[in-house]
């Protein structure tokens, strides 16, 4: 489809992606909070305040790390981590969470709702609504419920009440149906906070915005440390936040290769992957024109990940645009690779990343070989990896009591 | 005969909208209660069109969307049953689906399919006034009915939506999901009023209506629809819901 003008320049499009695709009840809501963000991002006061929260609190800026005995290992290009698994709460989620809360807070918003896959993103909800004073409810399929049993019980520990959604497919795309269920049942004191960069304008575009600090930190940090530019960003792609974010400010330089790790899970051959750029086509579903994962009909497909967090059938717009206009790169990564790397980099590194990250890390493994030792990586290392010890035990055979 | 337009059958008021999900439970019984809800008198029926993740739905449309999907419903049988209720009935239809399934049939295609078999009008509760032109172009383009919807969280954005309404004006009576509900306030009357001001396309209540008294709530509206509870009848007597399904819907008519 050719991409007119007009397509093109409406607001909350990237190409022809993205959009506002959701019931006429929520729209007034979706519009209060596209304003109050067109707002605050402006605001010197509301920035000076989440810098604070960036700076004091979620431990920011995160470390660029130059990821030695790796780059030796594997012979080719030097690897560097940005290290978002050393934020409090540990992950990227928090950036975007302590963005979206306190412009909730602005707004006179008392309740928080949240979806979760791994549960990072409603363990920060949860965080930052404790600290705001705030009410939390957190929607995690019942599956993820299982496999994250751990961050459940911190999510309750800071005082979120957690629900476990059973209907569908019972992972995180079922998630993000129940919390827009619970928005049009309480919208007026109720702020949606969205973890990935998915979903109607502003979320996508919001969501970014928060977590460009990783690409602004890391970009300096190489000019810093390197004296140049990385030559390519890997982030991990399920919605695409953390990816969107370390994206950002090297978008528009033109010789940073930017590429995306989807999660393949058994295989993109197989029904069981995660793909979408991959497998997926056009589509319109959880408020946004995108690509998904889905039948001839139109039905959403049930997908499969190890990764709870990249565990979804869809992909933020502007991901789904970065991939046709080719700026980005998306490749997949299966399961075994990214639990390959998981061990890998614990025992060469000492570091245990979350398996989101892993399958970042899984694809550096791959392409560092293939580069110069005087051209460098950057790999998003956008969690930790505690909450994943106790499966992946079980997934290679291991029974541990937790 | 030829089927007449969804303004004009309820324009006179004391309307009565049913909605059931196409192959709920299967392809013949489906055919079977659309037709039964014409013949006990509803002015329109609505066909929904299940969908995987139907996240404007209470449970019990869910339940319905998996029956449908288990039965082995498509977009391409559902436009053969709607084949087999035109053969039956003319009572007008219209479709009620996510924007999803007819975004990847192709809006014209399924425009056109709509055309040929006599559906007058759609409803895309996931598409609200900002992403509508192509859409509402298209269905002007084939002469079908882009129904609005309006709801009590519309305050000033009525005047806009109002202005491309067709068919009549889905007036969404409740906050939350579809499903049946106890106590439905009167603060749909206010909308109701509102939407007077701009237009006199007849609008019809939903959300949450399953009894008579509820009908006749919303007297000032042209007509109630009923969503929930008919799929309710259906979930408990899947296979000899006809009887009950005529009963219930005379008796809402006839409040």
């Amino acid at each position: 489809m050719a991409n007119n003008l007009s397509i093109h320049n409406k607001r909350g499009y990237y190409g022809q992606y993205g959009g506002q695709f959701i019931p006429e009840l929520l729209m007034p809501a979706v519009e209060a909070v596209a304003d109050a963000f067109n707002h605050y991002k402006n605001d010197p006061q509301f920035k000076a305040e989440l810098q604070d929260l960036f700076d004091n609190y979620a431990n920011r800026p995160s470390l660029l790390y130059h990821a030695k005995r790796m780059s030796d290992d594997l012979g080719g290009a030097q690897i560097y981590f940005k290290r978002e698994d050393l934020n409090h709460t540990g992950a990227h989620k928090i950036n975007n969470v302590l963005g979206q809360a306190l412009i909730a807070k602005k707004m006179g918003k008392t309740r928080l709702i949240a979806e979760t896959g791994a549960g990072q993103h409603g363990v920060a909800t949860a965080t930052a609504a404790a600290l705001f004073g705030m009410d939390a409810e957190i929607f995690m399929g019942k599956e993820d419920t299982d496999r994250q049993a751990l961050n459940v019980y911190r999510m309750k520990l800071l005082g979120a009440k957690v629900h476990a959604v059973e209907t569908g497919t019972q992972v995180l795309k079922d998630a993000v149906n129940a919390t827009f269920q619970d928005w049009t049942k309480r919208i007026d004191d109720t702020f949606y906070v969205l973890g990935s960069a998915v979903g109607p304008y502003p979320f996508p575009e919001m969501v970014k915005y928060f977590q460009s600090v990783i690409s602004e930190e890391a970009r300096q940090q190489f000019l810093d440390q390197t004296g140049k530019l990385p030559d390519a960003v890997i982030a991990a792609v399920g919605g695409g936040s953390n990816a969107i974010g370390a994206f950002a400010k090297f978008i528009d330089d033109p010789d940073v290769t930017l590429i995306g790790v989807e999660a393949a899970g058994k295989g993109i051959h197989t029904r069981e992957t995660a793909a979408t750029i991959a497998n997926g086509s056009d589509g319109i579903f959880h408020g946004m024109k995108s690509k998904f994962l889905q039948s001839n009909d139109g039905q959403i497909d049930a997908v499969y990940s190890i990764s709870a967090g990249l565990d979804y059938p869809g992909i933020g717009p502007e991901h789904a645009y970065l991939a046709d206009s080719q700026r980005a790169q998306y490749v997949p990564i299966t399961d075994d690779e990214a639990v390959t790397a998981f061990e890998y980099i614990a025992r060469t590194e000492g570091i245990i990343a979350a398996i989101e990250s892993t399958h970042a890390v899984a694809y550096a493994m791959k392409l560092a070989p293939t580069m110069r030792p005087d051209q460098q990586i950057m790999v998003n290392l956008s969690g930790r990896g505690d909450k994943d010890v106790a499966a992946i035990a079980r997934y290679k055979g291991v029974n541990i009591d937790e | 005969m030829t089927v007449k337009r969804i303004e004009d059958v309820l324009k006179s008021g004391k309307g009565f909208i049913g909605f059931t999900v196409a192959g709920d439970p299967d392809f013949n019984k489906s055919v079977d209660y659309i037709v039964t809800l014409a013949e006990a008198g509803a002015d329109v029926v609505e066909i929904g069109i299940a969908f995987s993740d139907p996240s404007a739905d209470g449970p019990t449309i869910m339940q319905a969307d998996l029956r449908a999907a288990q039965s082995g419903s498509t977009t391409e049988k559902i436009f053969s049953l709607v084949e087999a209720v035109r053969q039956r009935t003319q009572v007008p239809l219209a479709f009620l689906t996510y924007t999803n399934p007819v975004y990847k049939y192709g809006y014209e295609a399924f425009l056109t399919k709509m055309q040929a078999l006599d559906v007058q009008g759609i409803i895309m509760p996931d598409m609200p006034l900002e992403e509508q032109s192509e859409f509402v172009t298209l269905a002007e383009k084939y002469d079908r009915s882009f129904i609005q919807l309006v709801t009590l969280k519309s305050g000033e954005r009525i005047s806009d939506i109002v202005k491309r309404a067709s068919g009549f004006i889905y007036v969404v009576s409740s906050l939350g999901i579809t499903g049946a509900r106890h106590k439905i306030t009167t603060a749909a009357s206010e909308v109701i009023r509102q939407i007077r001001r701009y237009t006199d396309i007849p609008t019809a209540v939903g959300f949450g209506i399953s009894q008579p008294e509820q009908v006749a709530q919303f007297h000032d509206s042209e007509a109630v629809i009923v969503g929930s509870a008919i799929v309710k009848i259906i979930e408990q007597h899947p296979y000899d819901a006809e009887q009950p399904l005529f009963d219930f819907v005379k008796r809402m008519k006839n409040t």
